[in-house]
């Protein structure tokens, strides 16, 4: 323990934090901007600047570390000046469209202003001019918006490993932008929307179709068709300003897009119990020798893209399976058209997502069905929060309804899709009974469940063992699958999401609150909580026992990875350009 | 004898190839862009992205250090450079005047070409030839004790070369 | 046994003034004459008197020879070496302390007012020659650590010379040493910082240039005495001269074993690679050229941890620059009690400073620390030419300040320079008189460090952005009264807030000249008038008496404000009028003033 004084007043704290670390820890908030608990330190903004006694200069405190004796001062008159000139000179080369921005009133450069006091503005001058890149599906950059804090490029190298952005140029010029400034759409982004979750300001947004998706709901000649994921109503309701993980508003949800417009609402988990249907017994026919093993899960759409930009010798080894969202989308143009008796083109087919991804993975060709997309639009939960705000509709007090039927009821195996560990604990489920013909008795894997980067569980399967691992985020993804590339025997069955967390740390999640941090670990822990708890209250908890799910093989799809599921269900995958680099040595700095 | 595309690309490739030998190959990128701009005259994208496959370097990184630093050209360069010595020596004696006529003459600013690809302006840190001051590089010589007058005859007497 | 030596500065500065063509003149001449066993020609590093170059040195004699010419080849030789009499018309014979030092030829003692011990060999030997260097003790001091003195103490001598850094900040070098010794880890780095980047500043380039072994052999004795076995030179790109002499004499050295594997027979195996930069003056702040020499943009970094803990690839790395390792095998040689003879209370031994602007004599000085600015500006420099009258002097290059009159007295000493509103920087000293605007100079200033600013951190990216935009406006006549207070109230917040040295130091020029020649500001800024005529926005131009009324400054006008008959006294209409000077150029008559 070191002893310390902060503010005249002595603590003692332990060895080897930060000053930022130890003042959270005493109840001192001490400003910051550039900081992030997840990504190195940076050290950058200087907002989180104090005064240590016997130093000539002030000294960032997420950087420097306590020490014994040190007198710190975080809120003198002079720091506070200081502080405050910093916010003032940021926000000096900033759009001044704070009204008509996308986060205005959930921006971390806005709270700051206000905390800091800025009334008045003593330096104006230039401010950087550049143009706005529109060209992915699922982000749209900002340059004129950011303020060089570099989380983006941090979460982008260190967590990701995907390494899209980086800053370039330098001094006053600098930007944060891809590889030779090309459009987003032309370089390794995966579309994941993790530097949209960690931006404090809109620098980078998703790319909206919300008043084209309002335009759409007025149309009374269009059937309008939509699908929730599982993660969307886990986090939902952080939108409207509760606590993470306090409400999961699955049915309420129903009921206020019921009010937007939708004429039918399903249920995303509905398709998962189909997806394990299919990957399960795609891993049964493997593992009998039909088929490379590993094999390797494609729900995640930004894990798709990655895949065939950084992985494409692992191609063979992924499922064949399309993802959740596709599939339903896929039989609402089909069987669903054809119950109602409608032309798929008179279809609208909208997905609500927490996803950035999704957006780009509706775009894909291989995707369509009949020439058509199975998906026509992708909403982030974002963006449906704001379109319920927008209609005022009430969700907190809404009278909650029921999933459309024959597309909307799902087991809790289902649910979990949304949480890192989740598909693969339901295809355990399901896999096991379809190969042993008993059923699984402890169907709670808990060595799957929890935000550790790589998990890795054992199962017997009629005296077979049967290994399998799980990894969550591009980056721990990569390093299970570099053992995969060293060792192709290690493990028969792999599960991979592109985002920290699973879809439930997706890229279209609401923004962090007043007092919590994008992608904060207890965040992700409550909303997972949310779908475990619907899962656990789930009378149904298998896939295969959805009675939904056996009868749409019945009336449609035949059996599973039958020659309708093929047509359907399935996809295929091949290399793309730019090729992704993951580097060995070079750390982001 | 001048090389072709395929002999520089091997070349830069031999070049990577030493540097992936050696301890920290990453630590090698300023050299290898170096040795490119010395076989092309700049930095195209292609050959970065060559350098980022060869090297297994993300090209946003490249693309952040050849961007980063001054010595780095991004678009073709004229068969003249003309650095303009901004040091503090030069200031003192002129060096904007100096830089205003050759602006005037060739019509370009800094980092331009001029249409007919003879002359690229630059501006420069120290030359450490003050006692010259104010001085100009073309190529790779100095001209001191420059007036405006004697620096636009300067670069009408490379119009001839 | 050649009786005679010509040595011919092959300085960057004289090189471009055809120095090598010289050589080549006189190899025939002597030839012609039969001379060339009497004579030998060395070739040496900058002298320092870049004014007068090309510069030759005959000896015996050491007559100093500046503008020397291939023409004046023959005349030169038939009087020095064959009339045995100085040639008069080339020879510069002022009593100059560069001439007594050169009659003190190799004698490394206290005399005159500038006083070699980094530069001691440059302009003596010949750098390519490593001969040359050993026949002045070259590498005796490495052989001394290695035979006689263990690591321990080589840093006890270092720490008791009193040496500092000599990159900018002066911290202890015997103590950043021992830092980095006391780590443990199975790799440690030695790093020589020749990312000089000061503009007007070329004391490193002319060292390395001039004496590179000397470079070397305090990096190896760094080395050992931090038990590191591999060194790294980080040089400008913009040095080929100075890279090409490096490489050869690490090449050199490790012919000779100096450098490689079991050095000189011992169990201390030590090697220096070369890595280029690539244009980045922020790369010169250690993080940043850790950074750069790792492939990366050169970019600093929060410390701690300092480079002593963690550094070149996140192992121990112990930093100095050119000047600093070039102390070091005179400390082990003659000793640390003889170097701390030298200087002053907390600043021992020398400093080189690149003397430059309004002064008579710009080149390298060396000085022992406690000299003052006075005694640098009028007896090394030989004052301000055109009877101009001294205005300051700027020390510290874009991180120092602008020092008027009453500091002149100001001793070199890091203490007394920071303490008068400057720092001793890395060398970097620029002379102004009374045609010098002080808010222009430190707009000059920070324009640099502003182009320089690495990005990273908001007070150095924006706020020297917005300080820089505040100094333009007043320059162009546009200021107000708010301007000072809020330059004042930035450049504070900058100095304290910024993440590294260049951030922290960036408002210097601009604090220093606001407290020194406020009224300067003031006149810019409420009567809108440059007293130094810089400022064009403050100034106009007037046609005066001499004017014949020619009629030329009428035809270049490009906007018609010169207005008047033929062979009568024209007219500029001030309104009209751009500055853009053309009319002041086209005069032959010198009628056109600034007013």
């Amino acid at each position: 323990m070191l002893n310390i004084k902060i503010n005249d007043k002595s603590y003692q704290v332990e060895a080897g934090q930060t000053i930022m670390q130890a003042a959270d820890k005493l109840g001192f908030h001490i400003p910051r901007l550039c900081y992030h608990p997840r990504l190195s330190i940076e050290g950058a903004c200087r907002v989180c600047i104090v005064e240590v006694k016997g130093m000539r200069n002030y000294i960032a405190s997420c950087a420097y570390p306590v020490s014994e004796g040190m007198e710190i001062f975080t809120n003198t008159a002079e720091i506070r000046q200081a502080r405050r000139d910093i916010v003032e000179l940021i926000l000096n080369n900033h759009p001044q469209d704070c009204h008509t921005c996308e986060r205005d009133g959930i921006c971390e450069l806005q709270r700051l202003t206000y905390a800091m006091g800025i009334r008045h503005r003593h330096f104006e001058g230039e401010r950087k001019h550049y143009e706005k890149d529109i060209s992915s599906t699922s982000v749209v950059r900002d340059p004129d918006k950011c303020i060089l804090c570099g989380r983006c490029v941090r979460i982008c190298s260190e967590v990701q490993k995907v390494n899209a952005l980086g800053h370039a140029w330098r001094g006053f010029k600098t930007v944060v932008m891809p590889a030779y400034n090309m459009p987003f759409n032309e370089s390794v982004c995966t579309t994941c929307g993790q530097c949209i979750n960690v931006c404090p300001t809109a620098a980078f947004v998703e790319k909206s179709c919300a008043q084209d998706l309002f335009k759409k709901l007025d149309n009374s000649s269009l059937v309008k068709v939509a699908q929730i994921a599982p993660s969307v109503r886990a986090a939902i309701a952080e939108a409207f300003g509760f606590e993470a993980g306090s409400h999961c508003l699955e049915k309420e949800l129903t009921a206020a897009l019921r009010k937007l417009g939708f004429d039918y609402v399903f249920d995303t988990q509905f398709s998962a119990d189909l997806t394990i249907m299919e990957e399960a017994s795609e891993f049964l026919e493997r593992l009998k020798g039909k088929g490379k093993l590993p094999m390797i899960t494609s729900c995640s759409s930004a894990w798709m893209k990655c895949l065939e930009q950084f992985y494409q010798d692992l191609i063979p080894y992924v499922s064949t399976c399309k993802s959740p969202m596709s599939m339903l989308g896929s039989l609402v143009k089909t069987y669903f058209a054809q119950k109602i008796k409608r032309d798929p083109k008179e279809i609208v087919s909208v997905a609500i997502m927490c996803c950035t991804a999704k957006k780009y993975e509706a775009a894909r060709k291989e995707l369509y069905v009949d020439g058509a997309p199975a998906v026509d639009m992708v909403v982030t939960t974002r963006e449906i929060s704001w379109m319920i705000k927008s209609a005022g509709i009430d969700l907190m007090h809404i009278k909650p309804e029921e999933f459309d039927k024959p597309l909307g009821l799902s087991s809790g195996a289902g649910t979990i899709f949304g949480v890192t560990g989740g598909v693969m604990e339901a295809a355990i489920r399901t896999a096991y009974e379809l190969y042993t013909g008993e059923p699984l008795i402890d169907i709670e894997i808990n060595d799957l469940r929890g935000f550790k980067g790589i998990k890795e569980g054992k199962l017997e399967i009629d005296g077979k063992e049967i290994r399998v691992a799980v990894a969550h985020g591009l980056g721990n993804a990569n390093e299970l699958l570099e053992m995969v590339r060293k060792d192709k025997e290690r493990f028969h069955f792999i599960e991979i999401m592109g985002c920290p967390g699973g879809c439930i740390g997706g890229g279209g999640q609401p923004y962090a609150g007043l007092n919590s941090l994008p992608l904060d670990e207890s965040c992700l822990a409550a909303r997972a909580d949310a779908l475990y708890n619907l899962d656990r209250h789930k009378t149904i908890r298998r896939s295969h026992n959805n009675p939904d799910i056996r009868r749409i093989y019945k009336e449609f799809l035949g059996k599973p990875l039958g020659e309708m599921s093929h047509k359907l269900l399935h996809t295929h995958y091949k290399p793309k350009e730019p090729k992704g680099i993951v580097p060995t040595e070079i750390q982001a700095r | 004898m001048i090389a072709t595309q395929d002999e520089k690309s091997q070349e830069l490739s031999s070049f990577m190839q030493k540097a992936k030998e050696s301890d920290h190959p990453d630590s090698q990128l300023i050299s290898i862009l170096h040795k490119a701009q010395e076989l092309y005259g700049y930095l195209d994208k292609a050959v970065m992205e060559k350098i980022a496959i060869e090297m297994n370097i993300p090209s946003a990184h490249i693309w952040g250090v050849a961007t980063f630093y001054h010595f780095f050209h991004l678009t073709p360069r004229g068969k003249f450079a003309i650095s303009v010595c901004l040091g503090t020596a030069c200031y003192v004696k002129g060096a904007e005047d100096i830089l205003k006529a050759i602006k005037d003459e060739l019509k370009i600013d800094f980092g331009q070409t001029t249409p007919d690809g003879l002359f690229t302006l630059q501006e420069t840190r120290c030359l450490g030839a003050c006692g010259l001051a104010p001085v100009i590089m073309i190529g790779d010589k100095i001209y001191g004790e420059l007036t405006p007058k004697k620096a636009v005859e300067l670069l009408r007497s490379f119009y001839k070369k | 046994m050649s009786r005679y030596v010509i040595t011919l500065c092959h300085g960057s500065s004289c090189m471009q003034k055809d120095s090598q063509k010289l050589r080549q003149a006189f190899e025939k001449e002597l030839e012609k004459k039969k001379l060339s066993e009497k004579v030998k020609i060395n070739l040496s590093g900058c002298l320092g008197m870049c004014s007068h170059g090309p510069i030759v040195i005959i000896n015996p004699r050491y007559t100093v020879y500046g503008k020397v010419t291939e023409n004046d080849i023959p005349e030169l030789i038939e009087s020095h070496i064959i009339k045995k009499e100085p040639f008069k018309r080339l020879a510069i014979e002022e009593d100059h302390l560069f001439n007594r030092f050169y009659r003190v030829f190799g004698d490394v003692k206290f005399f005159g007012k500038q006083m070699r011990i980094v530069l001691r060999n440059c302009g003596i030997i010949d750098p390519e020659n490593m001969d040359d260097y050993l026949s002045v003790r070259g590498y005796e001091a490495l052989a001394k650590v290695l035979t006689k003195m263990n690591p321990e103490d080589v840093i006890r001598e270092v720490k008791k010379s009193g040496l500092r850094g000599r990159g900018g900040a002066g911290f202890p070098t015997g103590i950043k040493w021992e830092l980095t010794a006391k780590e443990n880890s199975d790799e440690k780095f030695v790093i020589c910082n020749a990312d000089e980047g000061d503009p007007g500043a070329f004391m490193d380039r002319s060292t390395i240039e001039g004496d590179p072994h000397t470079v070397i052999e305090g990096m190896i004795i760094g080395g050992y005495a931090v038990s590191s076995n591999k060194g790294v030179v980080y040089i400008r790109a913009e040095y080929p001269l100075a890279i090409k002499r490096l490489e050869k004499a690490i090449a050199d050295a490790r012919k000779e074993g100096f450098l490689g594997e079991h050095i000189l027979g011992s169990n201390f195996s030590f090697d220096i690679e070369i890595r280029l930069g690539a244009g980045a003056f922020v790369c010169g702040e250690e993080t940043a050229l850790i950074h750069s020499i790792e492939g990366s943009r050169g970019m600093p970094r929060p410390r701690p941890p300092y480079p002593s803990v963690s550094g070149l690839f996140g192992k121990p790395t112990l930093i100095n620059n050119v000047e600093t390792w070039a102390n070091i095998p005179v400390i082990i040689l003659d000793g640390a009690d003889w170097f701390s003879s030298i200087g002053i209370a907390k600043s021992k031994g020398t400093k080189v400073f690149a003397l430059a602007g309004k002064i008579a004599n710009t080149g390298l000085v060396e000085v022992p620390m406690g000299t003052t600015l006075r005694q640098i500006i009028y007896d090394i420099g030989g004052g301000i030419p055109n009877n101009k009258k001294f205005k300051a002097i700027q020390t510290g290059g874009p991180s120092g300040g602008c020092l008027p009159e009453k500091f002149l007295d100001t001793k070199i000493d890091y203490e007394s320079l920071v303490a008068a509103g400057s720092i001793m920087g890395s060398g970097g000293m620029i002379v102004m008189d009374e045609d010098s605007c002080m808010v222009n100079i430190a707009k000059f200033f920070l324009e640099f460090t502003q182009n320089e600013s690495c990005g990273k951190c908001t007070p150095c990216r924006e706020g020297t952005k917005r300080m820089l935009e505040i100094l333009t406006r007043i320059t162009k006549g546009e200021g107000v009264d708010e301007d000072i207070v809020n330059l004042k109230r930035l450049g504070t917040m900058i100095k304290k807030a910024s993440l590294c040295g260049l951030g922290q130091s960036a408002p210097n020029p601009v604090l220093s000249t606001i407290n020194n020649f406020m009224e300067e500001y003031v006149e810019h800024i409420k009567e809108k008038k440059c007293r130094a005529g810089c400022c064009q926005g403050l100034f106009a131009y007037a046609i005066t008496e001499k004017c014949i009324g020619c009629g030329v400054c009428k035809k270049v006008c490009p906007v018609a404000a010169i207005t008047g008959e033929p062979r009568s006294k024209h007219k500029i209409d001030k309104n009209k009028c751009i500055k853009c000077g053309l009319c002041v150029k086209a005069c032959k008559f010198e009628a056109i003033k600034k007013a």
